[in-house]
């Protein structure tokens, strides 16, 4: 089908069906359920699960296939969600033309940095890309929001205003739409005990990142997929045989941008309001997270990545001793009372640190992340020798 | 001639900090060839380190004296630190006074520890790893540290003042005809980080075991073959390399009230300040700390702001782009070392 193979035809679908039953997997417990603040089917968290997957996608797209690790790579979202909401000031809230508009910025701006960034790779290349992010970051921060010159709008963040042009105003539609539909309409569905939540941004979000999927196992499978890989594997032998890597990288470099702004414009069109802190080193360093933990280098693993970082964000945040308290009541007092004292570090404000820990955890016990968990698992269950399938990269 | 020498000193303080940093970086990544993103967590764990000796000192007792009366008429409760009490009021609270220089001596230890640990538990098991496993399970490091912290200091930075003696103003130029007055802790901390750097150049300049490490970075295979645990040496190196981390956290914190992502925000320019100074160059990693941090002091001035609005945020990031580009070895980077 569409040009894949069997396997990928496989992975292909299982995103599409995930994707769009979302709102009934992502919801299995009943909303008045003491476990329904384990449901992520509100949408939106389900917004930012697709629309982190496609950032996740591309910069897999860079790291995954040819091995540079950008650190900088939340400069292209962060620029793409600024074009966006400068279409939404200038046109209108239709999201078509703010999408384009921060694809295009976005594909422009990492040309520019690629072209500069590529010429040095491992560590320097890392460096380089986080110096032009907290570069970035600067500038839309506090140079670009000068009174003279108000690009950014600085620390408040950029946002539609009622007295902005907006040369092809539509009355009544004051939040961003597409063609009249707008983002933010929710239908609910109520089944039994169940409330489910079907909202118009989220099936625009998911239909992209299908589409984006979708590119990015043909990228894969293309000859010039090939040639990331080798770039990978071996670049100096690549270089002695004549063959110039850099246009490769540089198109994979900018490809990947390009997806990043498309987040980008996605999340203003979301919320039509875009910050610097977007542009933050630490959110560059969240996707480079997202695609290790589901694993570099294969297709649906960034996804997965994205999904998974953005649940416990939400979930775990969520928790605080109060709720904690409530799990633990049927204990007896000494034991409910440590078991609280020693989870209310690492839930609720402390997050962070499960995150920081469970990355550390998979860095050391599972380079290969999540996928690569998933595939040992399967192996071991078949029984078969680990060793025969250790040697070849996951898929 | 006044605004220009003021500029300069107004730079050495931010440079000694990203001197000693990058200075620890290079250590570590010359002996151990790991690239350290968890060292600006390292700094920071000084800068706590001197709050918690703070907070040590302070500990008090609290009894009613009935004689004085608080605003609401209940007896007023007197506070007296536990060091008042055990060596006299007027030791003690020069003890107090003097916390920051004091916890110098109290964060040696521990950095020392803490880079120990770091390396036998962590980083070891990473020589063989990619450079990208490496920057990732060290950032990931440096996520938990700054957390840990900020689960037991809370976010808010907090105050901790340098002593009296050391507080005020102090004038420079009364002997050269000028008028330059400038913070005395700020002149300190030059001198303090220039005895730093001045201790670790002469530590591993004069003796036997600097030798052995210097002859360990060139080459540590040869060195390993002739009997000697260059392993060793090298866990020594990188927790020498923390305790100068955590000494620049220590005594920045009177300029600085510490703050739990003070780490993070130093990292990025130490690592600029390391690239710019040459991978695995120490002399290349001070200068370039020095030199930036007068650079951004002069990006600052009013001048400069009105020229290009900003440009004191991003001076130093568009410095190293340009030193990447045109010289990659950096300043005193020698040829060939991770040149690509």
């Amino acid at each position: 089908m569409l040009n894949l193979n069997q396997r990928d035809t496989g992975t292909f679908l299982f995103v599409i069906i995930i994707t769009v039953l979302a709102p009934f997997v992502m919801n299995p417990f009943p909303t008045e359920s003491a476990m329904a603040q384990f449901n992520a089917g509100y949408p939106d968290l389900m917004q930012r699960f697709v629309i982190f997957g496609i950032f996740a996608i591309g910069f897999n797209i860079l790291f995954g296939l040819t091995g540079y690790l950008s650190f900088g790579h939340a400069a292209f979202l962060g620029v793409g969600s600024y074009a966006a909401v400068w279409m939404f000031k200038l046109l209108s809230y239709n999201i078509i033309p703010a999408l384009v508009l921060s694809v295009i910025i976005a594909g422009i701006f990492s040309l520019f940095i690629g072209f500069l960034c590529l010429r040095r790779s491992g560590i320097y290349f890392s460096i380089l890309t986080l110096a032009f992010a907290q570069m970035s970051f600067a500038i839309a921060y506090s140079v670009l929001s000068n009174p003279k010159f108000n690009l950014t709008n600085g620390e408040t963040g950029l946002q539609v205003y009622a007295d902005d042009i907006q040369l092809f105003k539509v009355e009544n539609l004051t939040t961003p739409h597409l063609f009249g539909v707008k983002m933010n309409s929710t239908y609910e569905l109520t089944l039994g005990a169940w409330d489910f939540q079907f909202n118009v941004g989220y099936y625009v979000s998911a239909v992209v990142m299908i589409l984006m999927f979708y590119v990015s196992i043909r990228i894969f499978r293309s000859p010039f997929g090939l040639m990331l890989r080798a770039v990978k594997t071996n670049q100096t032998r690549l270089n002695y045989t004549g063959l110039n890597t850099r246009p490769y990288t540089l198109a994979a470099f900018v490809i990947s941008g390009m997806y990043a702004g498309l987040a980008g414009g996605l999340l203003a069109s979301m919320d039509p309001l875009a910050g610097a802190e977007r542009m933050q080193w630490t959110a560059s360093g969240e996707v480079v997270l997202m695609t290790i933990l589901g694993g570099a280098g294969t297709l649906l693993g960034p996804v997965l990545g994205a999904g998974f970082i953005k649940y416990f964000e939400n979930i775990l945040s969520k928790i605080n001793d109060n709720v904690l308290h409530a799990w633990f009541q049927y204990l007896p007092e000494w034991l409910e009372n440590s078991l609280v004292w020693v989870l209310h570090w690492f839930t609720g404000k402390g997050w962070h640190l499960t995150l920081g820990l469970l990355f550390m955890i998979i860095v050391i016990f599972l380079p290969g992340g999540l996928m690569d968990g998933a595939n040992r698992i399967r192996e071991a269950i078949r029984g078969r020798k680990a060793k025969k399938n250790a040697k070849t990269p996951a898929e | 001639m006044d605004a220009l020498l003021l500029q300069i000193l107004n730079g050495l303080d931010k440079g000694s900090a990203y001197a000693l940093i990058a200075l620890g970086l290079t250590l570590i990544f010359g002996t151990l060839g790991v690239v350290n993103f968890a060292h600006g967590a390292l700094f920071m764990i000084g800068a706590f380190c001197s709050v918690t000796l703070n907070k040590i000192l302070n500990l008090s007792t609290v009894t009613l004296d009935a004689t004085q009366k608080d605003f609401l008429g209940n007896p007023l409760k007197v506070k007296t630190p536990y060091v008042e009490s055990w060596f006299g009021e007027a030791a003690g609270q020069s003890i107090i006074d003097w916390s920051v220089p004091l916890a110098i001596i109290f964060a040696i230890p521990v950095m020392l520890a803490i880079g120990v640990i770091m390396e036998r538990g962590l980083i070891k098991h990473f020589y063989k790893r990619p450079h990208a496993d490496q920057i990732l399970v060290t950032f990931g490091l440096a996520i938990v540290l700054q957390e840990v912290v900020k689960a037991f200091f809370g976010a808010n930075p907090i105050q901790t003042p340098a002593p009296d003696a050391l507080d005020g103003v102090m004038d420079l130029g009364g002997a050269i005809g000028l008028q330059l007055s400038y913070p005395v802790w700020r002149i300190t901390y030059f001198f303090f980080a220039m005895a730093v750097i001045g201790g670790v150049f002469a530590f591993l300049r004069f003796t036997t075991f600097g030798m052995v490490v210097r002859a360990g970075m060139a080459d540590r295979e040869t060195v390993g073959l002739l009997g000697i645990n260059i392993d060793k040496k090298f866990t020594i190196m990188f927790g020498i390399a923390a305790a100068v981390a955590g000494l620049a956290g220590v005594m920045y914190t009177p300029i600085n009230p510490p703050n739990y992502h003070w780490g993070m925000d130093f990292l990025v320019l130490s690592f600029v300040v390391v690239v710019v100074g040459g991978m695995g160059s120490l002399p290349g990693a001070v200068l370039a700390g020095f030199l930036l941090g007068i650079l951004e002091s002069f990006a600052s001035t009013t001048w400069a702001t009105t020229t290009i609005p900003g440009i004191n945020q991003i001076i130093i990031y568009l410095v190293a782009i340009i030193i990447l580009l045109v010289r990659p070895r950096g300043l005193m980077g020698r040829a060939g070392v991770m040149e690509e």
